[in-house]
């Protein structure tokens, strides 16, 4: 190579070795912000890394798994409250978890499941008996990665039941 | 070692190289593309939670996939073109850079057709969504670039400047569903181990990628000579082909 090709590549170089370190800090200083959802456990205890907890009455995000036997769905109306817990792979409950209960009135997304991932817009509220809750305004299903046909997922003794509404809790609204 | 490569540095020899390539390239995607939709959209089984819906991965998937290789593609060219200033790496970034802007829309929109009735919303702002719509600009800021200046040289090596500065945003889009918490799904088959698929769901797939990657490179020839003949418009050579095109039609009109 020659001296001007190597001056260009060394400055070429440069250059996009700099932008590389400036967008990762950045993107680390920005780290928190960037995640779309608070877990539940992060609302109780804290960003890990922060410690920064949700105040009562702020707006925000809740993504978790929707906890089995917890959905309680009102049979005049849409209302429906059910618990979340952390997502984490296996997926396995149990008791000692840390839960935020949502509540919620209006139709939920198709993917709503039992034990699926779902992201929650809403505030986060104290009730009377001093447990933290979200009162949601926004439920959205967060699809995992995996695809199954649906032989196999009934060979794997699945349950993907969509919800149904009756005429009375839809005409209530 | 790279002696050769030397001889396509050459417009001329490009060309007819790349035309000899062509109807190849071009039978096998029809072939490829025609197996894999098929295959994909009317004989794979259907999910078990979203029905028909998911066959929409056998597009979204390719083109948000290629939407970044296009773009990294997009990015050594420009990196030759401004260390070795060599004038046809221009042309093919210059030829890659709305293909690839089209890919990228393709990928927003077919993720935004899915994420209406599985989500519950069309769009948010989470890592992945925002950073795939970043590319998209970056694309068409490209194709701006390469169209701002008379002088073809300058424009290249302006838009190979935001190109290389782009390149930044490939592993954030990449990594941004295992970085930060994202409404958007972790990659389900270009992950360590086993896909998350079973395998009748993604034989298509492999098929429709491939498929796809032919057919870019099918009109990325085509723009890759079209930007030849206009960059070189004043060569004897261009204008020998194109006085021997205008006889033969000549010939045929007679």
């Amino acid at each position: 190579m020659n001296p001007r090709r190597k001056k260009r590549l060394t400055i070429v170089g440069s250059i996009v070795v700099g932008i590389a370190v400036v967008a990762g800090l950045v993107l680390y200083a920005l780290s928190q912000n960037i995640d779309l959802f608070y877990n539940p456990t992060e609302i109780t205890q804290g960003k890990k890394d922060s410690g920064i907890k949700p105040k009562i009455g702020q707006r925000i995000r809740i993504g978790g798994l929707v906890v089995p036997n917890t959905v309680k769905r009102d049979p005049d109306n849409l209302k429906v409250s059910f618990s979340l817990s952390d997502m984490k792979m296996p997926i396995v409950f149990s008791d000692s978890d840390p839960m935020i209960s949502v509540h919620y009135d209006g139709i939920l997304p198709d993917l709503f499941r039992e034990g699926q991932g779902i992201v929650a817009n809403g505030t986060l509220t104290r009730s009377s008996s001093g447990e933290l809750y979200i009162e949601a305004s926004e439920v959205l299903a967060k699809h995992d990665e995996n695809y199954m046909p649906t032989e196999l997922a009934d060979a794997a003794g699945k349950d993907y039941k969509k919800l149904e509404y009756s005429d009375k809790q839809l005409n209530n609204n | 070692m790279w002696k050769w490569l030397h001889p396509y540095a050459n417009p001329e020899v490009s060309y007819h190289f790349s035309g000899k390539l062509l109807p190849w390239l071009s039978a096998f995607a029809a072939l490829f593309l025609s197996i894999g939709l098929v295959w994909a959209l009317a004989f794979a089984p259907a999910d078990y939670q979203q029905g028909d819906s998911f066959r929409i991965f056998y597009i979204h998937v390719p083109a948000a996939s290629l939407s970044m290789g296009i773009y990294f593609g997009m990015a050594i060219a420009a990196f030759t073109s401004l260390v070795w200033q060599f004038k046809l790496a221009d042309a093919s970034a210059a030829a890659l850079a709305p293909v690839g802007a089209t890919f990228t829309a393709i990928a927003l929109i077919t993720g935004a057709a899915w994420g209406e009735p599985m989500w519950g919303t069309w769009w948010i702002w989470d890592a992945r969504l925002t950073s795939e719509l970043i590319l998209l600009f970056l694309y068409l800021g490209v194709i701006s670039l390469h169209n701002a200046f008379e002088d073809k040289n300058l424009a290249g090596k302006a838009a190979g400047i935001l190109t290389l500065v782009g390149v930044i945003n490939l592993p954030i889009i990449k990594y941004s569903v295992e970085w930060w918490n994202t409404l958007h799904q972790g990659s389900t088959v270009s992950k360590l181990g086993a896909p998350s698929m079973s395998v009748d769901m993604l034989w298509p797939f492999l098929f429709c990628f491939l498929g796809f990657v032919l057919l870019i490179s099918v009109i990325v020839c085509i723009r890759f000579r079209s930007e030849i003949l206009a960059r070189n418009s004043i060569r004897p050579w261009v204008r020998d082909l194109v006085a021997a095109h205008l006889n033969q039609e000549k010939t045929n009109a007679v």
